[in-house]
């Protein structure tokens, strides 16, 4: 076969924030070139494997890079955090999918991001500052120690509200009490864009419903080809079945039907269990038997 | 002069009268997996139903391709034992023989204009053409010609059928052809939606192969629209001529309630998950998918059939066809529905869902339908069905899977400034030229769901169109002959050649 299509995709640099999210800086010119806030990609980490789809947390056109967060939490992402090392390659890598978050005409922006979802809410609060827009970061994360990128986001917003569950770092709280916050503050503001888990996002949708905010919220379910062939993808915005891949990722938070999103994400459940579950037991073997050939 | 100079006609009365079956798995066993269900001819059985050809001046069959193989001539060699100038007559017009003679729909093709077939079984001519295509497969043939660079540099959008006849065509002209793929693998439909007891990957690959020898290259994991534009493609990055096939890849479904339960979803999910993600090799493959026991699918077209046969090789208990039109109406291959029948597919005729129903934990548990009876022939010339007041029942499911059509892929119009037509495919003049000058485009994102042939077709079409706009000489004209027209020619050059040449203006 040809060439190219064995070469993959070269990981180039590797940051670990936890023992479970990671960061990855790969390759690929042309897509880095093409990448917009909003968007996402799919990636195959190996010849076997599944394709899932990523939010691209950053691009850079000069080093001619992407860069995607992840957290191992099944079998396909923690074979990824155990094989993607710099110099390893993606065996697939396409995009950027989805339609680019629209950043329009907006003066003052909420860019909320919780735990995984403050990776890909960085391109959206870089391209709204780009705009002029007046820019409040709000992160969420359990702990301190899962805490990444607050420099990053220090360094783009006008202001920035740092929670955590247990209050270890910024505010105690959920990312709504940032919003609540940052609400009680600023009486003008026209947007607010939320990226995290389904339920993160239903509860910001819910803290701005009755405003005139305008809420952006970015949808990442199960899907196989990411280019609207499957169907996989489809969510109930309002009164209409969307295929996230082709027609979002961003719906209208208002709108979006998140406890079917929520149901749906369960659909192959028992597999991905039983996946981990092998996958833990393998690597359980390979520990019992591997010989520690360099002492470092 | 001796008698073989002139070979005798043949009539009717003279060629075998039986149609030479085809080997094939037992249903049963075959139900139980992958491998094919159609084994095809050995030699004995092809030279046996090549004698039925009766070689009639008329050539009904080749009107009948939508590519105009030139039947009766490659299977007067299979006769002659010269298989090898078989395959040469073969691929002159069609370059995928071993996929073409497997998905093909022949019976309303050439066999269904064949003349032996006014008065017998018609002669098998995909099965012919399957065995020399497995044999040249078999026997690493490949036509490679010397091609003439020309310094054209084409582009294909999507490596299905349409696109790779296109870029078989263009890479003969002598042009640098390049074919961009979204998926990892090559192949569109072929890949992704046929499944291997039908059409064996392996047989796609080959056929990929064979291109790539004619100088074609691949570039998989590409999302055109997405990764750079259709216009960046014509003026930035040198492409003389781009091909869109890109499919039409969108799957309807019918806006019942219950859709969004788990356990519903779309034969193209189903399909691509077990086929091109291997997902029946689980774990060995990462890609899962749920198993259904009790399937239900939607729909009776040859998609649907795939997702059946497809569910009920995956271990199902039971696999039941909705569909809500008769048997007559069923637009699958009849070969496809006996097959299906063969392997214990329940169909159920003349019924439609009208709501999936919940097990209380958000996966579907039933399916209620209602029956319906045929009404007056419709816009599309099919009897409509008529939904029959107060005869609802239900069908326990755990799995349902619609393969009710597609709709046009949206990406490539929401990335370009292409004109589509009011359903949302790529609007085309009669020589599938798009609006933006130098971009053409063909199969399904043009027409609609349709064929792998009927693809290969406007592939081909595609090209011709695509030749004439970068003035390069159409073989399909200029080696006609100059004296059975007089005036036919000027200048040596046929007056059916066009020519075109690329003005840019500055801007």
């Amino acid at each position: 076969m040809d060439q190219a299509r064995v070469a993959g995709y070269e990981v180039v640099t590797r940051q670990d924030f936890s023992d479970v999210t990671f960061l990855l800086e790969v390759r690929h010119p042309l897509l880095a070139r093409a990448a917009r806030p909003g968007q996402f990609v799919i990636v195959m980490a190996s010849e076997h494997g599944e394709r899932i789809p990523l939010t691209i947390a950053d691009y850079d056109r000069t080093r001619g890079t992407v860069t995607l967060v992840i957290q191992a939490v099944g079998k396909t992402t923690r074979e990824m955090q155990r094989d993607c090392r710099v110099g390893t390659r993606l065996v697939a890598l396409v995009g950027p999918m989805g339609v680019p978050s629209h950043i329009g005409q907006a003066r003052k922006v909420l860019c909320v991001g919780g735990g995984l979802g403050v990776a890909p809410v960085y391109p959206q609060a870089r391209g709204y500052k780009e705009s002029g827009a007046y820019v409040i970061g709000i992160l969420g994360f359990r702990n301190r120690d899962l805490m990444f990128w607050e420099d990053k986001f220090r360094a783009t917003c006008d202001e920035l509200i740092v929670c955590t569950d247990d209050g270890s770092a910024g505010i105690k709280g959920l990312v709504t009490a940032g919003i609540r916050l940052a609400m009680s503050q600023h009486r003008d503001i026209d947007e607010c864009v939320a990226i995290g888990p389904p339920v993160m996002m239903k509860g910001c949708a819910e803290a701005t419903r009755g405003s005139s905010i305008r809420t952006i919220v970015s949808l990442n379910p199960v899907m196989v080809d990411g280019t609207g062939m499957c169907g996989g993808c489809r969510v109930k915005v309002g009164d209409t079945v969307k295929f996230a891949c082709v027609d979002g990722p961003d719906f209208d938070g208002h709108l979006v039907d998140f406890d079917d999103l929520m149901f749906r994400l369960q659909r192959y459940r028992a597999t991905e269990l039983a996946a981990t579950e092998r996958f833990n037991e393998s690597c359980r073997m390979r520990s019992l038997t591997a010989q520690p050939v360099i002492a470092e | 002069m001796p008698g073989d100079a002139r070979p005798k006609k043949k009539t009717i009365r003279m060629i075998p009268q039986a149609r030479t079956p085809a080997h094939e798995q037992d249903p049963r066993e075959r139900a139980c997996n992958f491998g094919e269900v159609n084994q095809g001819y050995l030699i004995e059985d092809a030279q046996l139903e090549a004698e039925r050809c009766l070689m009639c001046p008329e050539q009904p069959c080749v009107a009948g391709c939508p590519v105009g193989v030139a039947i009766p001539d490659f299977i007067q060699r299979i006769t002659a034992r010269d298989y090898r100038g078989a395959y040469d007559v073969i691929t002159s017009t069609n370059l995928l023989p071993a996929v073409c003679g497997r998905v093909c729909p022949q019976e309303s093709q050439c066999e269904g204009s064949c003349t032996v077939g006014d008065t017998l079984e018609p002669v098998a001519i995909g099965r012919l053409e399957r065995w020399v295509g497995d044999l040249a497969i078999r026997e690493r043939w490949s036509n490679v010609p010397y091609i003439q660079p020309s310094g054209f540099k084409v582009g294909i959008v999507g490596s299905g059928p349409a696109g790779m006849a296109c870029a078989a065509d263009m890479a003969k002209a002598g042009c640098e052809v390049v074919v961009f793929e979204a998926f990892h693998e090559p192949g569109g439909v072929l890949k992704y939606g046929i499944p291997d007891f039908r059409l064996p990957n392996t047989v796609v690959d080959a056929e990929i192969t064979k291109l790539e020898a004619l100088g074609i290259r691949f570039e998989c994991n590409t999302l055109v629209g997405r990764l750079f534009t259709i216009e960046q493609m014509v003026e930035e990055m040198g492409f003389h001529a781009v091909f869109v096939g890109t499919g039409a890849g969108y799957p309807s479904f019918m806006g019942i309630p219950g859709e969004s339960l788990n356990g519903v979803l779309s034969a193209n999910e189903l399909l691509t998950r077990c086929n091109l993600m291997h997902a029946r090799e689980f774990p060995d493959y990462d890609t899962p998918l749920q198993p259904g026991r009790r399937v239900v699918v939607i729909g009776a077209g040859n998609t649907a059939m795939d997702a059946l046969r497809v569910s009920l090789r995956l271990g199902a208990e039971s696999v039941r066809c909705l569909y809500r039109r008769s048997r007559a109406e069923a637009p699958a291959r009849a070969e496809e529905i006996h097959h299906a029948e063969e392997e214990g597919i329940e169909f159920h005729w003349l019924a439609s869902p009208v709501e999936l129903l919940d097990d209380g934990k958000r996966n579907v548990r039933a399916v209620r339908c209602i029956r319906m009876t045929l009404g007056e022939p419709d816009t599309s010339g099919r009897r409509r069905p008529v939904p029959e007041a107060g005869s609802e029942f239900e069908i326990e499911a755990d799995m349902v899977v619609y393969a009710i059509g597609t709709n046009a892929n949206p990406i490539i119009g929401q990335t370009s400034k292409l004109k589509l037509d009011q359903r949302g495919y790529i609007a085309t003049d009669a020589t599938l030229a798009t609006s933006i000058p130098g971009v053409f485009a063909g199969g399904d994102i043009v027409t609609g769901a349709a064929t792998v042939i009927e693809a290969m077709g406007a592939g081909r079409r595609a090209a011709r169109a695509m030749k004439a706009f970068l003035g390069l000489r159409d073989t399909d004209h200029v080696y006609c002959d100059a004296a059975a027209e007089p005036g036919s020619r000027m200048f040596g050059i046929d007056r059916a050649e066009r020519g075109f040449a690329r003005i840019r203006m500055p801007r």
